[in-house]
């Protein structure tokens, strides 16, 4: 048997790149994908052997915004938990924002999560660089020292930036080497709520985040980058507004990309109707039409990607009043189902456009061109995945150090089988 | 000590909170202001004390300044014959960093039958509820609800117009003010609308959102318009907070749209019902002439509060373990 040589048997691959949904095996020589399609047990006798049959076989998902808290908050969940987490969930790649404390504002300390994540080694952790310093608004970060460090982007998530003239800066500024900007649009004076504002939050006495909020800023960006022509990339969409400003950039032939959550997908603000805090983030949830507009523009290619924000905090955070209790929910663990529930099973795409959601697409936004399909010599990154496994999700049961899921209890449909990430198996499910 | 007053026939009542208005029945409000009814006769007596709720401790848990609701809760309490335990948040663990959890488990541990509970952050109440067995009484929670100020105010509202034999659904009644933060309008509007009274929220755009119309109101902007078609004016207080946030110019303009004077009182029917929860800021939302004159109903309120929180401790804590036909 060679160590090397990774042979995935008489699964369905699924190639989005390439629009190929075929019976086949994959092989994976060290570390590089390097053949695929019918019968290649005779070509690679020595390989080990991962029979699959009924199941798909993709290309390693890739979550462009993940919370893995560390350094700073290594209680909520640390680079290591974050890993895990993520290749349980199929993901071979994450990039992980840089609201930690102290921020990942300058080279040494993209460096240090780089150096964590290789430590780990379980999953490629890519982290974004804050676009000001200390994610203050104010003044730029170090963004080209961060980018040669290997910052994979950078965005000032959990705030947007509020300054006109320092976002223009900052588009500007990483237009010079071709930098990518992720932007958490929320308009700083709008907002200051805990909830969609709504009729439910009304109801409820509790302050709302108005989607003008995020459609304001999101108009701003793309006024100010017409001229600048930036890559630009809109973080957790969630109205039906910004849908329909990015549908129309797109139109216009601007640069720009989207991301959507599995909660904006699924969930409506009623869901905080009990003050239950599982249901507080932000963006937070937002009316039906809303769900439906971000569904709709995942199948009509507005929105690129998938994205979980999976964002960890512990028991008691959550356990704190709806007012004060930090925004955010995990999301790497449960989300393929999820997606699946969204948009499968209702009909607006196919698995093949949902693999290409979750790691095509992704890649390109990223530029890793080694990943996000299943062509000869990209990495052996790959998940396998039993598409009819029904389950329930149980926070118990999760890798991430936190459980603060929306979805606790929830009967779901498709689940990760192996995890191979370099041609190593990273994860195999419990059966 | 007097012997007790006989209990209202209708007695539908199986819940050990008050959490809100917005999630009880009809019948469990009239039962409260049938129970009110009754127990408001206590406080003519010489000796103001029932035995109702001798042996039970209710807690005053109060993370908000207030000084007449928990004065009243207090009041209300001892004339039913419970002890009181007067919690104090400043000199408490919760300066500490003690979760509201853990605050509330710990009175519970101590014995309590009831947690009367002021907050500043919406649905505390309810996350308190959940990890304690005993009673959990909202005296107010954020923007979120006052269910024993809507019930007083629902009592002053039968008290003065059944003797003229109107019902609830015979009424309109205007809330009038920053609607959009006041936890007296929404268990006002939940509670008048549950018994079939029409409501009309009045107050500039900024305070008075019409969504509110999507939650069983009418929505308005012009007081003016409002005044003559109402047998009810409940007028907010001004929160002078508001005027940071810029959801109004300033008080003067504010006062001359949404304050009501006695020009204004003009505009009413003769029998109209002046309501204020108080304190009041006189001279903006409403002039002296008119909270001291023969249409204003706010003493009487405040009356009537300890009557409908005796009520409801007795209702809540005292009900199942005391035969239901006699205090």
């Amino acid at each position: 048997m060679n160590p090397t040589q990774l042979l995935i048997l008489n699964g369905t691959l699924l190639d989005p790149a390439k629009g190929r949904l075929e019976l086949g095996d994959l092989l994976i020589v060290d570390g590089r994908i390097a053949a695929s399609g019918a019968g290649l047990r005779a070509q690679a006798p020595d390989a080990t052997p991962l029979d699959v049959a009924g199941c798909y076989v993709a290309p390693g998902f890739i979550d462009m915004h993940v919370h893995f808290r560390e350094p700073g908050q290594e209680h909520k969940e640390t680079i290591a938990s974050g890993s895990a987490a993520a290749v349980a969930g199929g993901f071979t790649t994450v990039c992980c924002m840089a609201n930690t404390t102290p921020a990942i504002d300058s080279d040494t300390q993209v460096e240090f999560v780089l150096t964590q994540a290789a430590r780990v080694d379980r999953c490629d952790v890519r982290p974004f660089g804050a676009i000001t310093k200390a994610r203050a608004g104010n003044e730029l970060a170090e963004l080209r020292l961060m980018h040669e460090a290997g910052a994979i982007g950078f965005s000032d998530d959990g705030v947007g930036v509020g300054s006109a003239a320092v976002m223009l800066k900052a588009l500007q500024y990483v237009k010079m080497f071709d930098g990518l900007i992720s932007q958490h649009c929320e308009e700083p004076t709008l907002s200051g709520g805990c909830m969609n504002a709504s009729a439910t939050a009304l109801r409820l006495g509790l302050a709302g985040i108005p989607a003008a909020a995020e459609e304001v800023m999101l108009a701003r960006d793309l006024v100010l980058n017409r001229r600048v022509e930036a890559r630009y990339h809109v973080q957790h969409v969630s109205t039906a507004g910004a849908v329909e400003l990015i549908r129309q950039a797109k139109k216009a032939g601007l640069p720009v990309t989207a991301e959507v959550t599995p909660h904006h997908l699924l969930l409506t603000d009623a869901a905080c109707g009990s003050y239950d805090t599982h249901f507080k983030m932000n963006p937070p949830l937002r009316g039906a039409t809303d769900v439906q507009a971000c569904q709709t523009a995942v199948a009509d290619g507005t929105i690129d990607c998938l994205a979980t924000d999976h964002a960890p905090h512990t028991p008691e955070d959550k356990a704190q009043e709806f007012d004060k209790a930090p925004f955010g929910v995990v999301g790497l663990e449960t989300a393929l189902p999820l997606y699946a529930e969204a948009l499968v099973r209702g009909g607006r795409i196919n698995w093949l456009q949902l693999m290409e959601k979750m790691t095509t697409n992704p890649a390109r936004i990223l530029r890793l061109s080694d990943r996000g399909a299943l062509t000869d010599g990209l990495r052996g990154d790959v998940v396998v995945i039993d598409p009819d496994k029904t389950w329930r999700i149980d926070p118990a049961k999760f890798r991430s150090q936190s459980r603060n899921t929306p979805f606790t209890g929830r009967r779901v449909q498709g689940a990760i089988r192996y995890t191979v990430r370099g041609g190593r198996v990273v994860y195999t499910a419990e059966t | 000590m007097n012997t007790l007053p006989p209990a209202p026939e209708r007695f539908i009542w199986n819940r050990s909170h008050l959490l809100g208005l917005e999630d009880l029945s009809a019948a469990e409000i009239l039962a409260v202001l049938d129970t009110a009814g009754a127990l408001r006769e206590v406080s003519t007596r010489s000796i103001k004390k029932v035995p109702a709720l001798r042996g039970k401790v209710v807690v005053n848990l109060f993370f908000e300044d207030s000084t007449r609701t928990r004065s009243s809760f207090r009041l209300a309490a001892q004339r039913m014959s419970a002890d009181v335990l007067d919690f104090s948040v400043s000199t408490s663990s919760v300066s500490k960093g003690e979760t509201l959890a853990d605050t509330a488990l710990n009175l519970e541990a101590l014995g309590v039958d009831a947690i009367v509970i002021r907050h500043r952050s919406s649905g505390a109440p309810h996350a308190v509820a959940r990890v304690v067995r005993c009673s959990v009484i909202n005296a107010g929670d954020g923007g979120h609800e006052h269910p024993t100020q809507g019930l007083l105010d629902l009592f002053t509202i039968r008290q003065t117009f059944a003797p003229r034999g109107k019902k609830f659904s015979d009424l309109h009644v205007a809330i009038v003010g920053d609607i959009a933060h006041s936890r007296v309008a929404r268990s006002n509007l939940w509670g008048l609308t549950r018994l079939g009274a029409k409501v009309t929220l009045v107050g500039p755009t900024t305070l008075c959102p019409d969504q509110f119309a999507g939650l069983g109101a009418e929505v308005s902007h012009c007081l003016d318009d409002v005044l003559p078609r109402v047998d009810v004016v409940n007028m907010l207080r001004v929160q002078f907070e508001r005027l940071a946030s810029a959801a109004f110019p300033s008080i003067r303009e504010y006062s001359r749209y949404f304050g009501l004077d006695e020009a204004r009182l003009k505009r009413c029917r003769p029998d109209v019902l002046v309501l204020h929860p108080g304190p009041m800021n006189r001279g903006l939302e409403i002039t002296s002439a008119v909270a001291d004159g023969p249409r204003s109903g706010i003493l009487r309120q405040v009356n009537n509060g300890l009557a409908v929180r005796m009520a409801v401790l007795y209702l809540c804590i005292g009900a199942n373990s005391f035969a239901a036909k006699e205090f």
